[in-house]
């Protein structure tokens, strides 16, 4: 007795419980890997999975096994060129495929083990690395927020949406357009009736036969039916983006010789999120990049983060630029501009009181935020006491000292708040 | 039977969709002639799967179900990158040894495929399980789902009463002595899910208070000096280390006893497989060869099928030489089916030769002497029996000796008159378990003293350890409780300690 059985509709992801226990079992290692991918992508690139390698060697399951040494005897395929008794060289170490009978087990060898995060996944790593509260996680990784709005009518949908008056007045005009020739005909009897009567008599043979002919129409006229499937129409809800408008954003950033990879790299976060967060919020969004040290460049994004430059800070050309480039590019038009901005605080001591009056008077007015992290371990400098008398005056305005890519978040707290409510 | 063939003269359907009438009636047909040929098999039970579902079953070793591992996820991820791009195609089938003989078929396959598989393992291996002594003896496999259902319950609930983390850390512990969880010469008790159930409370019980004898032995009878008396604990050495564990580790938790026994259970019923994969897969691999050709002789199949059919088998059972690029060992599909088909040669038309090598079977009924093969052999004695000269000239083997002590290697025998035998010998004993792995048993466990236990490892030719002893006694050391030790006894006798793993808190787990 033979079964054959259909199992491809069976629950599917019967190893999900496994993989997710590998993931938990290696967060450490797979964290390591996500920040260095992190280190390679766009920050406008996000929404995509990541393509994850770990060290094999720190995910092997060990288990007893012969080393190599001692006196091994193994019979080969394919002999070509050798009789009993030759002597051959050693194959030089890792040659040659001479493995252990075991070779088929794990033929990664000591290639790194490589496999693909989701994007879910990636942000769940990317988030708990900046210690995100779920709340806020959850809000953020969510792709588009879609609402429903009426779209005229459409010929079929659920009862619940029938429009009555329009069915109805479909139903009029079909009504009138079906009986229209009996009603014509109909009126042309009537009077050849009254004519009939008035010339014969209510009850002549002619008189009879054309009531008779007018009963028949009404009949006809009355077959049409008062309402018909293909009258009702139905009120049509269709599913749009929510309405958004666009957004530009400024990265600015430090460059100086003081900024190393490591504060790039925290400086890169810090964008990226800001990145992600208005890309929830904005349907369209550009990115402006500014680096400057003494003079102020606007540059992609490659050049932005990899590329090298020292000597001395002047902020405020930055901030000059950034001016420029609003009243150039986007005062016009409905813009949400905001700015980043990301330094050692290190700065140019006379110019720092001109950071915070250009900030003050030129940039904050147009932007509907400005956050500022100033990376360092040390005391704060000079830039960060002057953009603390900014604080009190400015709602749109927040600044953070960070260590870790954890103290980034409380930035944006004001920020989420906002949205979140 | 004739007349039944030259009746129904229809061909089989030839297209490379499959329908799932179209796969009854191969199987119809499959069936038919497998059974002329006499092959004595479970039902078979023949279910279609997903290519996803294909990896899903890779993951858990093979089995429709099985507990929750993160080593289960990592190959579920290997397999996974590997098929996604392309550098590797999924098995066409896995096979389960249980009754019925569940063989999954894979949606992706042509209808050819699908034949190929149904003969192969539906057919192939479901009599290989059913007839050969390894699998008779160590595995049950009216038992076997129904015991894997038990085990991933049982470890569920486990994993609720004491924490994910807890059974995992266990887990992995059991999972580095799996291999040696295994009795290679009792014979293990039958497995049923109802027995198992009923006894298994009592057992944790009656194995709790036995552990005890571990902690008798101190006040009782102090007085006597006659220690040298004193009885070794084990009394003899203990091969299956994970059975040593369950019954005697002193620390473990009744929930422990039951985990690393049912990871004991799970290791010995893959046990034979690891023994008979030549012979194995190239009785499957002859079987699917000859059932098809006869179903082409009697004219049910297509001249196009066969095409697809020779082709995929010929990339089976091909043996690249030891020079080639993909050359990765000695392939046991070509190997076990130029056996098996050289068996048959010898039985049919023997040559002198064969009667000189295998006076019994020359000239034999070969489906009597594929009967007694099949079922009293695995890789090691099957080899160290059949392998003929003829196979050894085909495939020209030879031997190669690598001793570290000498400059060079030295080819040691190769396919001449001089190297049949030797080529032979040593072809088994690479298909011999006990060389292959190191051989590692409970030595001795310090009653007296620190409850210190002792393994010791027989080197053999000279073979040391590999790289990760240090972590694999690191999991003996968890399960065990106390400090564990590692000896090698050299061939000349000698006695040296090659590592030892002490546990400080007793109820703690070691860092990793």
């Amino acid at each position: 007795m033979t079964r054959i059985i259909d199992r491809r509709f069976d629950s599917k992801k019967k190893s999900a419980v496994n993989r997710q226990r590998f993931m938990r079992r290696f967060k450490q290692q797979i964290r390591r890997a996500v920040s260095d991918a992190i280190q390679d992508r766009s920050i406008r690139d996000l929404d995509n999975g990541e393509q994850i390698s770990i060290p094999s060697k720190d995910l092997s399951e060990p288990q007893f096994q012969h080393g190599r040494g001692g006196v091994w005897e193994q019979v080969f395929s394919g002999n070509d060129q050798f009789s009993s008794g030759d002597l051959i060289n050693r194959p030089p170490a890792g040659g040659g495929g001479r493995g252990q009978g075991k070779a088929s087990n794990e033929g990664e060898g000591e290639d790194d083990f490589v496999f693909h995060l989701s994007r879910e996944e990636f942000l769940d790593i990317f988030f708990d690395d900046l210690a995100l509260p779920n709340l806020i996680r959850t809000q953020l990784a969510k792709i588009t927020d879609y609402k429903t709005q009426r779209a005229g009518f459409t010929a079929d949908g659920t009862p619940a949406n029938i429009n009555i008056i329009r069915s109805m007045r479909g139903a009029l005009g079909r009504r009138l357009a079906l009986g229209s020739p009996f009603t014509v005909r109909l009126r042309e009897l009537q009077k050849e009736l009254d004519e009939v009567v008035e010339a014969c008599g209510e009850d002549s043979p002619e008189a009879i036969a054309l009531r008779e002919e007018i009963a028949r129409v009404r009949a006809k006229i009355e077959a049409i039916p008062f309402i018909d499937s293909f009258d009702l129409r139905y009120n049509n809800r269709i599913k749009v983006p929510k309405p958004t408008t666009q957004a530009v954003m400024f990265c600015v950033m430090d460059v100086s010789g003081s900024m190393d990879e490591e504060k790039k790299a925290t400086a890169k976060r810090f964008f990226m999120l800001l990145y992600l967060f208005l890309n929830r919020t904005y349907e369209h969004i550009e990115v402006v990049f500014i680096r400057h040290h003494t003079i102020a460049k606007e540059v992609d994004e490659d050049e932005f983060f990899h590329s090298r430059e020292s000597g001395g800070t002047v902020v405020s050309s930055a901030l000059k630029l950034m001016h420029e480039v609003i009243v150039s590019r986007y005062a016009r038009g409905n813009w949400n501009i905001y700015g980043a901005q990301a330094s050692d605080g290190d700065n140019w001591d006379n110019d720092s009181p001109i950071c915070r009056d250009l900030l003050d008077t030129q940039i904050l007015p147009y932007c509907q935020y400005f956050a500022y992290i100033e990376i360092t371990p040390g005391e704060p400098q000079n830039l960060w006491r002057e953009y603390e008398k900014l604080m009190g005056a400015h709602k749109n305005f927040a600044m953070q000292r960070i260590e870790a890519p954890a103290d980034i978040y409380p930035v944006f707290r004001e920020l989420f708040k906002k949205t979140l409510v | 039977m004739k007349r039944a063939a030259v009746k129904k003269l229809q061909q089989l359907p030839a297209t490379s969709e499959w329908t799932f009438e179209a796969i009854d009636a191969y199987h119809t047909e499959i069936a038919r002639v497998a059974g002329e040929f006499g092959l004595d098999v479970y039902p078979p039970q023949i279910e279609l799967i997903t290519a996803e579902q294909m990896m899903d079953a890779y993951a858990s070793v093979g089995m429709p179900v099985n507990y929750h591992h993160w080593s289960f996820g990592k190959h579920f991820l290997t397999t996974e990158k590997g098929y996604r791009r392309g550098q590797m195609g999924l098995a066409y089938e896995i096979v389960i040894n249980s009754n019925p003989c569940i063989a999954y078929l894979m949606e992706e396959n042509t209808l050819t495929m699908q034949a190929l598989v149904i003969a192969h393992a539906a057919y192939g291996h479901n009599s290989f399980f059913k007839g050969n002594y390894l699998f008779r003896t160590w595995t049950n496999a009216d038992a076997i789902v129904d015991y894997l259902i038990f085990a991933r319950h049982y470890i569920a609930e486990c994993e609720e009463r004491h924490g994910e983390e807890e059974v995992e850390l266990l887990l992995d512990s059991c999972h580095a002595l799996m291999n040696l969880g295994v009795d290679r010469y009792k014979r293990p008790p039958k497995l049923s899910l109802a027995k198992e159930k009923l006894r298994q409370s009592e057992r944790t019980e009656y194995l709790q208070s036995q552990v005890n004898e571990l902690w008798r032995t101190l006040p009782l009878h102090d007085a006597k000096p006659g220690r040298a008396l004193r009885p070794r604990f084990p009394p003899e050495p203990e091969e299956n280390l994970l059975y040593f564990v369950e019954k005697h580790a002193p620390l473990l938790e009744p929930w422990q006893r039951e985990i690393v026994r049912i990871v004991r259970k799970i290791a010995q019923y893959f046990f034979p497989q690891r023994q008979t994969q030549v012979m194995n897969e190239g009785w499957a691999c002859f079987w699917h060869y000859t059932l098809l050709n006869r179903l082409y002789d009697e004219g049910l199949l297509a001249d196009s099928f066969m095409l697809e059919f020779l082709q995929s088998h010929t990339n089976v059972v091909y043996q690249p030489a030891y020079n080639e690029r993909w050359y990765n060992g000695i392939n046991p599909y070509a190997l076990g089916f130029m056996m098996w088909q050289d068996i048959r040669r010898i039985c049919e038309s023997p040559t002198e030769e064969d009667r000189a090598w295998f006076p019994d079977i020359a000239g034999s009924d070969w489906h009597e002497t594929f009967d007694f093969a099949m079922k009293n052999f695995k890789d090691e004695s099957f080899v160290a029996q059949y392998l003929s000269p003829k196979v050894i000239r085909d495939l020209r083997l030879f031997a190669i000796l690598d001793d570290e002590h000498e400059s060079k290697l030295k080819v040691s025998a190769i396919h001449d008159d001089r190297g049949y035998r030797r080529v032979r010998e040593i072809l088994s004993d690479q298909y011999n378990l006990g060389s292959r792995e190191p051989n590692i048993q409970v030595w001795n466990v310090d009653l007296r003293g620190d409850r210190s236990l002792t393994l010791r490892h027989q080197e053999y030719r000279r073979r040391p350890l590999g790289g990760t002893i240090d972590e694999v006694m690191k999991h003996m050391a968890r399960l065990w409780g106390f400090t564990v030790r590692l000896e090698t006894q050299h061939e000349d006798g000698t006695v040296e300690l090659v590592q030892e793993t002490r546990i400080e808190k007793r109820r703690g787990h070691p860092d990793n």
